[in-house]
């Protein structure tokens, strides 16, 4: 098993004395969600790695002007395999995966409402990633068109017309998304389901742990958002193959459609992608600061709220497209609006840790790491939100350093602290502290080093998605600074690749509940058994653990 | 691989093109209430990460610590109030000066005497023409400076022959999309004379990285010497008539105008005054004989990707056509 993937490890009795076919026909075959959880998470790792070496091929080519590591039409193909693979195959499978194995727990379930659904989910998912990647499996001549995909993670219509992407490059982009789409559409139903039916006696919505919350609000806003997409893919897929023309500005199709439809598909997104990392943050940084979070009802209504405006701002991406000014300030206001439950969000993490005890293990310091940089992150947003002022930003390296502040600053982040985190709940033992806080610092260094200066290449008029530009621009600086940090973030990454896989061996005994925690995950034993609880937990409050631990000063008196 | 021409490529010359150095109308606007904007959010990273930062250090463990939980506080309505009512109204007063630039750029109406300006984006080079003057040109804008005398903007109408492009010249004005099957609007109004660079900001295809814009900004009488001078049909010069021979009679005329010949293409751009550019293939090479030689012998090699043929010609035929080109000033 560990000769395939490390992260895969099975607990050690459960191996013992049995064949690799025969422990690898179990996890193919599994149902359960713990399993399918992780096989989430580590085929979204596994493409990391993929994405991250595709990212890294790019800074090494723009590190001075005029550099010829590869070519335009490779870099294209990196840019677009880079964009599509880390949003659908990386972030997607990562979130769902933390999903998928810790809401059961949370809620004190068994499974999932769905445990077949959630299989063929995640195979789905998992199919439109090999989808994508068996595009540089075609070769050139076979259609006379290209391999790889090249237009970008977006894909503007009418580049993605036959007249201008010959060959089937683009098809493998479209068929991907399609699948996985269907992937995340069957697991967000399934997380519904499970959230709405399933919770444990006691554990009416107001005792819901917040992360059970914020997941369930993000299940609602994929049902939502997946739709426009697979329609615009579907109509991509007509124009392609059946002669429509919804996309075809040559026969009168408009570009703009496909904008409309991608947007509101992908502003949404962004939420799905980052409201789990703040699910995350908000379960580790009240367990370290050793204090209940703080104003509970008003994070889940920051939450809700954050779901339902993140509907209304999908056309900030367009502000250069030549909107009305009424609908240009109507998308500048409603982007602005998203501040609020943000900012009401920052504020009570950070009430939940003023007055705590707060330890610095590293869930923690990767959560610390978190509220900075998407600090920055929400203030670069609030820039962009200015429409006068995006018209200068939009599309320029500034967008660049934007995303990645929230979708690595941010989301990625608290995907290392939950890691971190829930590692001893998953594997029965503790990751090395020492080398998480290599792993960490190493991360903060590269990331802020790659991404910082790329703000600035932006204001120096860089745009974005170019190959190549000329030495008398100004770039250089930028472009050198970003690319050394590269390094270091390789080196962090590489940190946390030793500790996975040395941990899982002879990492410390992690014992049913290391951090002292308080919910219900951490009642059971470590790993789980496949029933989850051998008795059914009945609850009280939202911090069950911690009425069991405090008997004289439970939750319940004051909730 | 293939190496960009050394020779080919340098523009020893540093020029800015900083959004924070705005030298036109629009620009202006974007500048001002960009620095509103990074003042607020400037102000509130300081004191948002100064609390965060407070607390983390201020409420770490201590060494001494006696293993008791801290006092569990469950929130607070006043507070939590307070910290929805605050950027509740930084909200609003912010989305007003917002709404109120957008107007006030979008809604500017083109005065008498405005230049106006059709740009046609291509894969990958951009089309400039002046319907009221007749002069086509590409890659370069000549426009005129405002003066304290009065502004005297150009009115900029974009459209695309193929995909989506976005043209953006960030000393000038903010981005505007050029989009095919639809004409959108910008304008600007440029104080200072001088060379402003640009590209194209939407991801166009291969070539998106060279698809640089150049605009000049003239004095009043130098633009106008410049349209009479571009108003003038291709000079006819004797000496290099073998070279406009092989022109007339290659595929050349087929994409290529060259105004008062039979050469009337509209696929690739307009090269009746061809010398009179600074750059070649939008940028991809500084103007000269040997990078129009290079450029006609191999497209491809000076700018991987291009559209336009080689056209196979051998150094005698090559040498008479570009002898031709280098004629048309």
């Amino acid at each position: 098993m560990t000769l395939l993937d490390p992260t895969l490890e099975v607990p050690r009795s459960d191996a013992d004395g049995r064949s690799v076919p025969s422990v690898l026909h179990e996890w193919v075959v599994s149902v359960d969600h713990k399993r399918l959880g992780l096989m989430y998470i580590a085929s979204g790792l596994l493409f990391f790695l993929v994405a991250g070496l595709e990212a890294t091929a790019m800074r090494i080519q723009l590190v001075m002007p005029d550099n010829d590591f590869v070519t335009p039409q490779v870099f294209n193909r990196l840019m677009t395999l880079h964009g599509t693979t880390m949003v659908f195959f990386v972030g997607m499978p990562i979130v769902l995966g933390f999903a998928n194995y810790l809401v059961p727990l949370m809620i004190g379930a068994r499974d999932m409402a769905y445990p077949r659904l959630n299989a063929f989910s995640f195979w789905m998912s998992l199919f439109g990633g090999i989808l994508l990647y068996s595009s540089l499996l075609g070769a050139e001549g076979l259609f006379g068109g290209s391999a790889a995909p090249d237009v970008g993670w977006f894909a503007y219509a009418p580049l993605t017309e036959r007249a201008f992407s010959r060959g089937n490059s683009t098809d493998y982009w479209n068929l991907a998304i399609l699948l996985s789409g269907i992937g995340s559409v069957g697991t967000a139903i399934n997380l519904v389901a499970t959230t709405i039916c399933l919770r444990c006696p006691g554990m009416t919505l107001s005792k819901m742990p917040l992360y059970v919350w914020i997941n369930f609000v993000v299940a609602c806003m994929i049902l939502v958002a997946i739709s426009p997409l697979t329609a615009a893919q579907l109509m991509l897929l007509l124009d392609r193959f059946l002669g429509a023309h919804f996309f075809d500005t040559q026969a009168g199709g408009s570009a703009i459609l496909w904008q409309h439809f991608f947007w509101i598909f992908g502003h949404p997104e962004v939420y799905v992608l980052m409201l789990p990392g703040f699910a995350i943050a908000s379960e580790i940084i009240p367990v370290f600061s050793r204090k209940v979070i703080f104003g509970y009802p008003i994070m889940v209504a920051a939450t809700v709220s954050i779901g339902f405006i993140g509907f209304s701002v999908w056309a900030h991406h367009m502000f250069a497209v030549g909107m009305t000014p009424a609908g240009n300030s109507f998308f500048a206001i409603s982007t602005m609006l998203v501040a609020i439950p943000t900012g009401i969000k920052i504020f009570n993490w950070l009430a939940t840790m003023w007055g705590g005890k707060i330890r610095f293990a590293t869930p923690m310091l990767f959560c610390i790491g978190f509220l900075f940089q998407f600090l920055c992150a929400g203030l670069t947003g609030i820039m962009l939100a200015v429409a006068p002022f995006d018209w200068q930003l939009t599309d320029s390296y500034f967008v660049v350093a934007h995303f990645h502040y929230v979708l690595i600053g941010g989301l990625l982040f608290t995907i290392f602290a939950a890691i971190y985190y829930w590692f001893p709940k998953a594997t029965g033992r503790m990751l090395d502290e020492t080398l998480g806080r290599w792993h960490f610092w190493l991360l903060v260094i590269g990331f802020n080093m790659t991404f910082l200066p790329q703000h600035f290449a932006g204001f120096a008029g860089m745009p974005r998605r170019i190959y190549t530009y000329d030495p008398n621009r100004g770039f250089e600086i930028w472009n050198q600074i970003s690319s050394v940090g590269v390094i270091f973030q390789a080196a962090a990454i590489a940190c946390f690749l030793v500790n996975v896989i040395r941990s899982l061996f002879r990492g410390a005994p992690a014992g049913d509940d290391p951090w002292d925690a308080w919910t219900l995950e951490w009642s059971t034993t470590s790993p789980p058994p496949a029933y989850n609880f051998e008795t059914l937990p009945a609850v009280q409050s939202r911090r069950p653990l911690w009425d069991l631990k405090h008997p004289d000063d439970p939750d319940w008196r004051f909730e | 691989m293939l190496a960009p021409l050394p020779a080919l490529a340098v523009d020893a010359v540093v020029h800015t093109s900083n959004i924070f150095d705005p030298v036109s109308a629009p620009a202006d606007s974007v500048f001002r209430i960009a620095m509103l904007v990074l003042a607020i959010t400037g102000a509130i990273f300081v004191i948002v990460g100064g609390l965060l930062a407070y607390s983390i250090i201020r409420y770490r463990r201590r060494r001494d610590d006696d293993g008791s939980e801290p006092a569990q506080v469950y929130g607070s309505d006043q507070i939590e109030l307070a910290w929805t009512v605050i950027p509740t109204l930084i909200v609003l007063a912010l989305g007003l000066v917002t709404a109120r630039t957008i107007y006030d750029v979008q809604g500017a109406v083109a005065p008498q005497g405005a230049t106006r300006v059709t740009v046609i984006g291509h894969q990958w080079w951009w089309e400039i023409r002046y319907p009221a003057l007749g002069i086509v040109t590409a890659n370069e804008l000549h426009v005129p400076a405002s003066n304290e005398a009065g502004a005297t903007p150009t009115f900029l109408d974009l459209e695309s022959a193929d995909v989506v492009h976005s043209f953006w010249v960030p000393q000038l004005a903010g981005k505007t999309d050029v989009i095919p099957n639809r004409r959108n609007q910008m304008w600007i109004a440029p104080r200072e004379p001088g060379l402003y660079l640009g590209q194209c900001a939407e991801f166009c295809g291969t070539q998106h990285a060279h698809m640089l814009l150049r605009v000049r900004v003239h004095p009043r009488d130098e633009y106008d010497a410049w349209v009479a001078a571009q108003q003038q049909s291709a000079v006819v010069d004797p000496s290099v008539a073998a070279g406009r021979r092989v022109f007339e009679s290659t595929a050349c005329i087929n994409c290529h105008t060259v105004r008062g010949t039979v050469a009337t293409g509209r696929f690739g751009p307009d090269l009746t005054h061809l010398m009179s550019r600074d750059t070649l293939a939008a940028g991809a090479a500084l103007m000269s004989g040997e990078s129009l030689r290079a450029w006609i012998n191999d497209p491809d090699h000076v700018k991987p990707g291009a559209l336009m043929p080689a056209m196979k010609l051998d150094d005698a035929v090559l040498d008479q056509l570009v002898a031709y080109l280098q004629s048309l000033r």
